[in-house]
């Protein structure tokens, strides 16, 4: 017999969730672990809200297991820590991202990349080791193994810095990983969003060359003038595109929607590189010919391994790097997903959690 | 008023060449430059038939121009140099691939990647500086800037030696690019065709475990015994193809025809890469979330630059690496392609030029 989810761990805990594909939240209450040795629990202050949220909340990809507590790019404080754990104190300003647990033995868990484990536990919608389904940060607290916190610098604001956790990660781990983090370098963006803006920003802070490409003419502004980056290409406009075939050495292409790659390729100097980190879900058309002549790639990147998040938290507490977020209350989360489903914020929405949680 | 290939310049020369689309291929009088300060000129003994050839004498690129001499796996005897020339003297054994000039002054041409110039002049239906029309290796001699010939080794015979000169450098420029020539790295090989098998051949000879990857049953006896992969995998087999999820570094899939990309996506570890030197006319469909999911990447390459092509030639030679390849005379050409589009051949045909290109 199957406990409900109230009666299923020790401690009570209260969280929004989605009961269906609608994907409409309200309030639910459940219930976390004890905290265990390898434990550190955490009072959650801010959730940040990401488009695979939206993805999951109306079982877009097959996947979705209901009642649903969407929410990954936690940021808290610390209240309890296991007698195991030494890294993390209570008090301490800490933040879980997209993850939670991997199986800690196969070649990537080795190297740090547990997020290309092949049995990664994410932070919610997934079965845990001891087989209970993990609810995210749309909630009062959350237990974590102390290997799945990163600890937040002092310096950066626990709103702003929430999404560094999966759009700071998503885009970062591709930039270091495909090279992308060299002075003179000319990076595109496409799409100005979540991932889009830290992808600015992180380009920035690395001295590259950072061109937007959009389809919104609108978002020319604060992409030039706010975030910094040094040119803007609208997309559908052909002559733009024209002009600026040959001239960049990468992209970090965000958009989830189905889009053309063609005009993208076609934008890469030889040897370029078109790295997809949004997930549209239909099959893309691939023109090979351009591929070939260019010696051009296209890859895929998801997220990031927890050293390497870590190490991208620090940097960008060294470098001030905040996302530009709308921070919401708990009740306004429907209206949030309808504005995120339009691409209507500027550039994050983050829950202030602590404040505005109720149940 | 532009002159006949007969008179275009002032050495004869004789070819076979296509006249139009329908890619029938006969006897053609035409002419060659004089050796230049930077020329060597060779008699040319073989040329390799490559699929690109087929492409081209039938225009389905869309750019053919006629007529065409094709011909871009060249190999001779220098016979004469130009004053200037460093690197050949008379008598050397001498090869010419897909190109013959480039830019030399873009990044890529600085970097020694000369194929990937945006001027890059192809070795037919192209033009030269000078505005005058290319003709390729199915003719009895080439005279070529030294920046676009290769030396090659005196162990290499000639014959088998020629498609190292597209197919080679074509397999081999990836494997080292992409960094899927490391001993012990386990490497998928699509197709068993010109590029394949070579492609067998340097992995086996960079120390990696291969793995064909093939529609046709029939060539599995021939690819672990004669060519020395170590397995082979019916690419219509789903059980086959499903126990090899995940267990390749890496893969060349030389197949130009349109198919499928998933189920060898799915055939690479996490980072792996699937390299495209086959270019399929259309679009392939490419599912994004595997490859977010690995962070595995999809990638073309195209022959290579001059120098990559000499080391190329040099590392064949030191451990013995040519074509499997059918000689055939002149008059055999047009049979050889039609039987080329089938695939009906191991795995490269080369055309016996010096002893059956005859001048009418």
């Amino acid at each position: 017999m199957a406990k409900s989810a109230e009666e299923e761990h020790p401690q009570k805990a209260v969280g929004w969730a989605a009961r269906d594909p609608s994907g409409v939240l309200s309030p639910f209450k459940f219930s976390r672990r004890d905290n265990g040795d390898n434990d550190v629990t955490i009072k959650i202050l801010y959730c940040g809200i990401g488009h695979t949220d939206l993805h999951n909340l109306k079982n877009e990809w097959g996947t979705s297991l209901y009642p649903m507590v969407p929410g990954y790019e936690i940021a808290g404080v610390v209240t309890e820590v296991g007698r195991n754990v030494t890294k993390f104190r209570v008090g301490d300003k800490v933040g879980v991202g997209c993850m939670i647990g991997s199986c800690r033995s196969c070649d990537n868990c080795a190297q740090d990349l547990e997020n290309y484990c092949h049995k990664g536990i994410l932070t919610y919608n997934s079965a845990y080791y001891d087989g209970s389904i993990t609810f995210g940060g749309f909630s009062d607290k959350v237990v974590v193994d102390h290997n799945y916190v990163l600890r937040f610098p002092d310096n950066l604001p626990l709103d702003a810095a929430a999404p560094l956790l999966c759009a700071g990660i998503t885009v970062y781990s591709p930039m270091k990983y495909f090279g992308f983090n060299e002075p003179g370098k000319h990076l595109g963006v496409v799409g100005l969003g979540g991932l889009g803006h830290m992808a600015v920003k992180f380009g920035k802070a690395f001295g590259l060359k950072v061109t937007v490409i959009s389809t919104s003419a609108s978002k020319e502004k604060d992409a030039l003038e706010r975030l910094g980056a040094d040119s803007f290409l609208i997309s559908h406009d052909p002559d733009q595109m024209q002009a600026a075939m040959g001239t960049l050495d990468g992209i970090i292409d965000t958009v989830s929607a189905v889009h053309p790659l063609q005009p993208l390729i076609n934008l890469l100097k030889t040897n370029g590189k078109l790295i997809m980190v949004g997930a549209p879900d239909k099959p893309l058309e691939l023109p090979i010919f351009p591929l070939l002549m260019g010696r051009k790639l296209v890859a895929g990147s998801g997220i990031g391994g927890l050293k390497e998040t870590q190490e991208m938290v620090d940097f960008a507490g060294k470098q001030n790097i905040t996302a530009d977020i709308e921070v919401i209350p708990m009740d306004y989360v429907n209206t949030a997903m309808e504005r995120l489903a339009k691409g209507d914020v500027k550039y994050r929405f983050v829950i202030d959690v602590a404040n505005t949680l109720t149940c | 008023m532009s002159k006949s290939p007969e008179d275009e310049h002032p050495r004869k020369a004789f070819g076979w060449a296509a006249r139009d689309p329908s890619g029938v291929l006969s006897p053609f009088r035409f002419s060659r430059r004089a050796t230049g300060d930077d020329d060597v000129t060779f008699k040319v003994l073989y040329c390799g038939i490559c699929h690109s050839d087929l492409h081209f004498i039938k225009n389905e690129w869309g750019f053919s121009t006629y007529p065409m001499v094709p011909g871009h796996e060249i190999v001779g005897i220098a016979t004469e140099v130009g004053s200037k020339v460093k690197r050949f003297k008379v008598g050397d054994k001498v090869g010419v691939g897909c190109n013959i000039g480039a830019c030399h002054s873009c990044d890529n041409c600085t970097k020694d990647l000369e194929s990937y110039c945006p001027k890059v002049i192809l070795t037919y239906s192209s033009t030269y500086y000078d505005g005058t029309t290319n003709y390729g290796g199915y003719s009895d001699i080439m005279v070529v800037n030294e920046r676009y010939a290769v030396l090659f080794p005196d162990n290499l015979p000639l014959d088998a030696g020629a498609p190292l000169l597209c197919a080679g450098i074509t397999v081999y420029s990836p494997l080292k690019y992409y960094g899927l020539s490391e001993p012990g790295m386990h490497l998928g090989v699509v197709g068993l065709g010109g590029l394949g098998h070579m492609a067998v051949k340097f992995a086996k000879a960079f120390g990696l475990k291969v793995t064909v990857i093939s529609t046709s049953p029939s060539k599995e006896k021939e690819a672990i015994e004669r060519l020395g992969a170590d397995s082979f995998l019916v690419s219509r087999d789903q059980v086959q193809m499903q126990e090899a999820m995940g267990t390749l570094d890496g893969i060349i899939d030389t197949v130009s025809a349109h198919h499928p990309l998933l189920p060898l996506i799915s055939l690479l570890k996490s980072h792996g890469k699937l390299v495209m030197v086959g270019a399929p006319e259309k679009p392939l469909e490419v599912p994004v979330f595997p490859l977010l999911v690995g962070r595995k990447l999809i990638a073309g390459s195209a022959t290579g630059g001059m120098k990559e092509t000499q080391e190329m030639v040099d590392f064949a030679g030191k451990h013995n690496i040519t074509a499997d390849i059918e000689v055939i005379p002149m008059d055999y050409v047009n049979t050889a392609f039609e039987r080329l589009l089938k695939a009906d051949v191991k795995y490269r045909f080369v055309i016996d030029i010096a002893n059956t290109l005859n001048a009418a």
